[in-house]
């Protein structure tokens, strides 16, 4: 544990950083914006047209939505690790993830599986958002069914792993069945992307996170007292059962509605918190959850900027990107401290 | 089961945290805390929303960090400490918890004869000290018998509770094993092999 000044100076340098990467991230793209001009339009200058409008229409919403997946998805990955206090535990290896493509794919590609059902209903970016929110769920749902039975978070681990290959098998299946169309529509969304939201579906999108960040907040006190264990935490007065139910619904929030609107995106949830342990070097939620909410977002948005080859119009897939990034990360931390001390 | 006369069932969970602690057997998930910040969560059932802590709560950490000689240990790791030293830091949470019983389940499992010895006189002085019930459970009888002011012997349906003496005078030792294994010497209160 260090002082209360410390904490105060790491994340006064965190802001800091969040605001150069947003600058970063503004200010970059496939079309090349001097940065004073830049700087210009975002401060009100409507000289150049073209420019203010991709500014506003394109590059801050991409920023905004970043920012807003970077965090949702460090968050869940916290609260996952807290509630199964098990370092691997992220949105995507309890296959909360696989559910919402899941969904998603039931919904973009069942039409040709089940004839008929679907195809009357208007395949658009926001029923794909609930397609996949309902997904997550459910696998979220069904992991817990199980939790309740298996006391062991290790075997939980591996029914969670299990529940996403079922998944993946079912997508599998369904992308077989078919057309072409329908195919390259769900592997786009499967490549993650946090560049296509519309100002209104950035609006939904910030109220699903801000749900689960006010969901998280108010919970912090039991996941604290989870850190203990689950006996521990029923000795001090924390009600065990509504906060699981609180900690799982937030979860499935940030991570279904997150992998809704901009796909499957790796490793953010499973790196984050970790990085922010390493960097805060404490276990109290207090400190915890802003910091992985900062920490998050700045990563998010570095990872967007590295995906937007600059002056290019080719964007690479964001989910890639997270993965090349994140998966070492985690490979350092197990190698440096040789074991991952939760 | 009655509490100041109360069935516990009728308890709220919060009133019973500040009512009943608990040093249980299970190794405590997050060994990434320090010791000063898992004493601190005992402080739980009286912070706010948020678990700030008051004066009030600092005090009773620092107390119970102190009564459990923990001081200097205070900012070490939870994967850095020895199991006696866990097992001292697990007790300190407890008390910080400020209740007015106390349950441990094998508090001296793991431990060596010096450290068995050291927590029980501990929970012992607590105990008088704080005006506390410290209840807890233990194989090592002649341990206990020598340390505790009332005993609980389970022995299946024959289970008997009153001082060491009493139950010396009672003979329930001599029951408790067979007698061509293990034998009970009331004079020694101690067992002795039989060979």
């Amino acid at each position: 544990m260090k002082s209360a000044t410390t904490y105060r100076l790491l994340f006064l340098w965190l802001t800091i950083a969040l605001a150069a990467s947003c600058l970063l991230s503004v200010s970059l793209g496939s079309v090349s914006i001097p940065l004073k001009s830049t700087l210009g339009i975002l401060l009100g200058d409507v000289t150049n047209e073209s420019w203010s409008y991709i500014i506003w229409n394109y590059r801050i919403p991409k920023t905004l939505t970043a920012m807003l997946v970077g965090s949702g998805l460090a968050l869940s990955g916290l609260l996952m690790q807290t509630l199964f206090r098990n370092p691997l535990a992220g949105p995507f290896v309890l296959g909360i993830s696989s559910g919402a493509s899941l969904g998603a794919a039931l919904l973009i590609m069942g039409s040709s599986a089940f004839a008929g059902i679907t195809t009357f209903g208007l395949v658009n970016d926001v029923s794909v958002a609930i397609a996949a929110s309902m997904g997550s769920f459910l696998v979220l749902l069904s992991v817990m069914t199980v939790a309740a039975k298996v006391k062991d978070t290790m075997a939980l681990l591996i029914i969670g792993l299990m529940f996403g290959s079922i998944t993946a098998a079912i997508v599998s299946v369904l992308s077989y069945f078919s057309n072409a169309e329908q195919l390259q529509q769900f592997v786009f969304w499967s490549f993650g992307s946090v560049g296509n939201l519309s100002w209104r579906q950035l609006l939904l999108l910030f109220g699903i996170v801000l749900l689960g960040v006010l969901l998280s907040v108010h919970t912090v006190k039991a996941l604290n007292a989870l850190l203990l264990g689950e006996n521990y935490a029923k000795s001090l007065g924390v009600n065990l059962k509504k906060a699981r139910y609180v900690i799982i619904l937030a979860t499935g929030l940030l991570a279904g509605g997150i992998t809704a609107f901009a796909g499957p995106i790796a490793f953010v949830g499973l790196a984050v918190p970790h990085l922010a342990r390493q960097l805060f070097d404490t276990t109290d939620h207090k400190i915890l959850v802003p910091a992985v909410l900062l920490y998050g977002s700045i990563l998010m948005l570095l990872c967007d900027t590295v995906a937007q080859v600059p002056n290019d119009t080719s964007v690479l897939p964001i989910n890639a990107i997270t993965s090349i990034l994140g998966a070492p990360v985690v490979i350092w931390l197990l190698v440096r401290k040789r074991k991952m001390i939760f | 089961m009655l509490l100041k006369e109360q069935p516990l069932e009728r308890y709220k969970a919060s009133d019973l945290a500040s009512a009943i602690s608990m040093v249980l057997t299970e190794p405590v998930a997050a060994k990434n805390m320090t010791v000063v910040e898992l004493v601190a969560l005992g402080r739980h059932p009286y912070t706010n929303w948020m678990g700030t802590l008051t004066a009030v709560d600092r005090t009773a950490i620092s107390n119970a960090l102190s009564v459990l000689e923990l001081e200097e240990l205070k900012q070490k790791k939870c994967y850095e400490l020895s199991d006696g030293q866990l097992q001292r830091v697990l007790i300190a949470r407890a008390l910080a918890q400020d209740t007015m019983v106390m349950l441990l389940d094998e508090p001296t499992t793991h431990l060596d004869l010096y450290h068995k010895v050291k927590i029980l006189k501990l929970l012992k002085s607590i105990a008088h000290k704080a005006n506390k019930a410290v209840l807890f459970t233990s194989h090592e009888i002649e341990m206990t018998l020598q340390l505790c002011d009332k005993l609980l012997v389970l022995n299946g349906q024959d289970s008997a509770f009153g001082t060491p003496q009493e139950l010396i005078a009672q003979g329930q030792f001599e029951k408790l094993f067979p007698a061509d294994t293990v034998s009970f010497d009331p004079t020694s209160r101690g067992f002795r092999i039989e060979k």
